[in-house]
């Protein structure tokens, strides 16, 4: 099949609405080792007509394109980051299913640690809070009010002692 | 007429839903206990006019009425009896009503069953209930009215989309409902507790079989949705943080962080201003859920920007509920007091370090799913978050927990012995290192990562196995004693070892499906043979067949072992004519645990066909695991103290009732 009509076949299959799959037989690369490096890669970069689907699952014809330009310049040589590199430079950091860490994400990327510190943390403090006035507080429930003494003595008075 | 009917009892049901909102209140206000008692009787009727209301709805669809837009929309006189009734909700308006018809039950069922409740805590949540169904019927008749009629009613209608004509859409939708909506009720009780200003231990009590039944729900039905996804997109994915997705798990981490935070403050009294704050943001994040699913925000801002009339509405809604909420709990809370002391190394400490980490891997999930959103808003960037984000931030969350998990159980109330824990889990551990060494040395050379993961979820279901057996005093007692003692444990126990034990053998299919997958993508011709892990597959034939509302090419493959057929498996690729749109119908075949999978590709001019063959070890594991969770708290939900009720701490209200 010429590429010229898989991607006909393709675009006739996505105007389908063809439920999404992926990489095609025509598409994989000879050496095993750059094959699984362009998938690893096709699973980060985001299919950008697609709602929320890495090119590695995706069937539209920008994701075959993608996926072939990615093959493309590991086959040409580029390491994996050359790959980001250029496809960030031709379609900006939307297609990065993993958004890099910079002055827009930072909150993106540190919330998680910051949530789970500052939760920690603030645990940590209101344990040894309460720990602290529970001293007073364990004083003051230990020793019975004059009122529940009395009750206590009359209740004790009254049981009736049941021998065993 | 069946549609004016349907149309009037929901605007029958919004009348009875503006009463209950209000009069029960004012009841509670004056102390008039037959105001106060108006709100059982209102929800139930509600219940009826909307359950009257549904069921319009299903008969224009079973009776394809295509004078109804909602019909003509989602409909065909060809589609089979079962679809003509799930397509109702595979819909944006009848779906909707779905959701207010699951509100109203579950009003229902706190009015009938809810005979121990004090008489004002129940006109109160009651009440909220009114609330929250007032403004989404109101969004309904005003937005999404799914009776309305059309001027020139076609003769036939523009069918379902054919992704959804699967027996999923009569499952996943109604379950995962039942979970989302069912979280208002404990909403309702929050907010009640805040009204009132007095929150105990029996309200845990009150509250907590509702959340787990909506826990249950919600566990079985995201499971669900994630396996009509693996059997149904075609290339076997069950899990792709997507947004719609993320909407459900949200809800579903609060709601578990929730379901233990009950646990604490109905056995020791604590944690009760937590508690509270967790109901809220859970009923929350289902309305979050909603907004994000319904208003159309998702596909794009523009398209939501475009057309805003709902999503403006839901947005209104979600303010109004979650900013009122807030604001209500900001103002009530530090009137609610203090319970029970705890040390740090505790049964509730454990409960308090799974809160901690359920919570904050639910704001990862929060802080991922609206932050692309959120920055396109404001400076017009556009980024992706997707799964490489969450399986680098997400996950780890799950290592610390997945390790303490087993420990919780076995401390003690107000102050555990660590020690003694870990010495209990020794067996545990002994497990999980024998099971790493065996693992290890099968994939030796692979990543250790994955060996490990298996290692920490053997750990979680031995730990889980072993609290059980230390209970009954297995091996320590007699048989007997060993069986009386089984038979004596609190279901709630029970529940609590199938619970936990599933979530490790969850991850076991999760580690075994990312780690030891196997695909074969190529081009066959009938009569090719290809292998994979151990099978040998042969495409038979290629026939055409006829469907109800399709045609569909299916492919026949025997599955050879050895030389040996074992059975066929017969994909196919679907064609409806209606809409013109085709669907993959893989074929699976289990053995054990383990999955054969095989979908269809192009259909190529000369006879040969695009094929993808999967081999997934132990890929059942993944719903097994839920299926085993949602079990468990089922079994918990038959525990006596929840069967029986809860004690009456308010003795005096119960006196001031009139005779009746």
């Amino acid at each position: 099949m010429s590429l010229k009509r898989a991607l006909l076949a393709l675009t006739i299959v996505a105007t389908l609405a063809t439920p999404a799959y992926a990489v095609l037989p025509d598409e994989i690369m000879a050496d095993p080792a750059k094959e699984a490096r362009a998938r690893d890669l096709s699973r980060e970069l985001r299919c950008m007509v697609c709602q929320n689907q890495s090119i590695d699952d995706s069937e539209a014809p920008l994701a075959r394109d993608l996926r072939l330009l990615v093959r493309e310049r590991i086959a040409a040589g580029d390491t994996d980051a050359q790959v980001i590199d250029f496809l960030v430079a031709r379609y900006g950091e939307f297609v990065l299913l993993k958004p890099r860490l910079n002055s827009h994400t930072w909150l993106l990327w540190f919330l998680t640690p910051l949530a789970f510190s500052v939760g920690g943390i603030a645990l940590w403090r209101q344990a040894r809070r309460r720990a602290r006035t529970s001293t007073e507080r364990d004083e003051a429930l230990s020793n019975l009010t004059p009122d529940e003494e009395a009750r206590i003595n009359q209740l004790i008075a009254t049981e009736p002692v049941s021998e065993k | 007429m069946i549609a004016e009917s349907g149309h009037y009892a929901l605007v029958l049901a919004f009348g009875l839903a503006l009463i209950q909102s209000t009069v029960p209140i004012l009841g509670a206000r004056w102390g008039e206990y037959s105001l106060m008692n108006v709100a059982r009787s209102t929800a139930v009727a509600q219940l009826l006019f909307v359950a009257a209301s549904f069921a319009a709805l299903v008969t224009l669809h079973v009776s394809s009425d295509f004078s109804v837009v909602n019909v003509v929309e989602n409909s065909h006189s060809m589609k089979p009896l079962i679809y003509k009734i799930t397509g109702v909700w595979g819909n944006h308006e009848g779906s909707m009503l779905l959701w207010v018809s699951i509100l109203a039950l579950f009003g229902g069922l706190v009015a009938i069953f809810g005979n121990n409740l004090p008489i004002s805590l129940r006109a109160h949540v009651l009440a909220v209930q009114a609330w929250i169904a007032s403004a989404f019927y109101l969004f309904i008749l005003a937005t999404s009215n799914p009776f309305l009629r059309i001027a020139n009613p076609p003769i036939e209608g523009q069918d379902l989309n054919p992704v959804l004509q699967d027996i999923g859409l009569a499952v996943h939708p109604p379950m995962l409902y039942l979970g989302y909506v069912g979280f208002s009720i404990s909403f309702s009780f929050a907010i009640a507790a805040l009204i009132e200003g007095r929150i105990d231990a029996a309200w845990a009590r009150w509250v907590r079989p509702w959340t787990l039944i909506a826990w249950i729900f919600l566990t079985t039905g995201i499971a669900m949705g994630s396996y009509w996804a693996y059997y149904s997109l075609g290339w076997g994915g069950w899990w792709f943080w997507d947004p719609v997705e993320n909407a459900s798990l949200m809800p579903w981490l609060a709601g578990t962080a929730l379901l233990h935070s009950l646990v604490v403050m109905e056995k020791r009294n604590a944690l009760k201003v937590w508690t509270i704050l967790l109901s809220i943001l859970t009923f929350s994040l289902s309305l979050l859920g909603t907004f994000l699913v319904r208003s159309g925000v998702l596909t794009s801002v523009h398209a939501f920007a475009n057309d805003p009339r709902r999503g403006v509405f839901i947005l209104l809604i979600l303010c109004v509920f979650i900013g009122g909420s807030l604001s209500l709990y900001a103002f009530r809370a530090s009137s609610l007091k203090q319970g029970g002391l705890f040390a740090p190394i505790s049964r509730e400490g454990a409960l308090v370090l799974n809160n901690l980490l359920l919570t904050t891997a639910c704001a990862t999930v929060f802080v991922g799913t609206l932050y692309p959103l959120a920055l396109e808003v404001m400076t017009g960037e556009k980024i992706s978050v997707g799964a490489p984000f969450f399986n680098l931030t997400f996950g780890p969350l799950f290592v610390p927990l997945l390790i303490a998990l087993p420990f919780g159980p076995m401390l003690a109330w107000k102050r555990g012995d660590l020690l003694g824990a870990a010495q209990r889990l020794i067996a545990a551990g002994i497990v999980a290192l024998i099971v790493l060494a065996f693992v290890l040395a099968w994939s030796f050379g692979g990543s250790t990562l994955a060996p490990l993961a298996i290692a920490l979820a053997m750990f979680v279901i031995a730990g889980a196995v072993i609290d059980i057996t230390e209970r009954v005093g297995m091996f320590r007692l007699p048989l007997g004693v060993t069986i009386r003692r089984a038979r004596g444990l609190p279901r709630s126990a029970w529940g609590t070892m199938f619970a936990h034990a599933g979530v490790g053998i969850a991850l076991i299919g999760i580690v075994c499906e990312t780690s030891w997958n196997s695909e074969n993508i190529r081009t066959m011709r009938a009569g090719d043979v290809t292998n994979i892990a151990g099978y040998s597959l042969k495409l038979e034939s290629l026939t055409p067949r006829q469907g109800p509302n399709y045609r569909e090419m299916a492919a026949k493959f025997s599955v050879l072992v050895d030389g040996r057929v074992i059975d066929t498996m017969t994909p196919s690729k679907r064609n409806f004519t209606t809409r013109n749109a085709t669907t993959t119908e893989a074929a699976l075949l289990s053995r054990g645990a383990t999955q054969l999978y095989i979908s269809l590709g192009d259909i190529g001019t000369d006879g040969s066909i695009t094929v993808r063959i999967y081999h997934k070890p132990f890929v059942l594991f993944i719903w097994f695991g839920p299926v085993l969770m949602a079990f468990g708290g089922a079994l918990s939900l038959s525990d006596r103290r929840l069967r029986v009720g809860a004690p009456k701490p308010a003795k005096a209200v119960r006196e001031l009732q009139p005779a009746e």
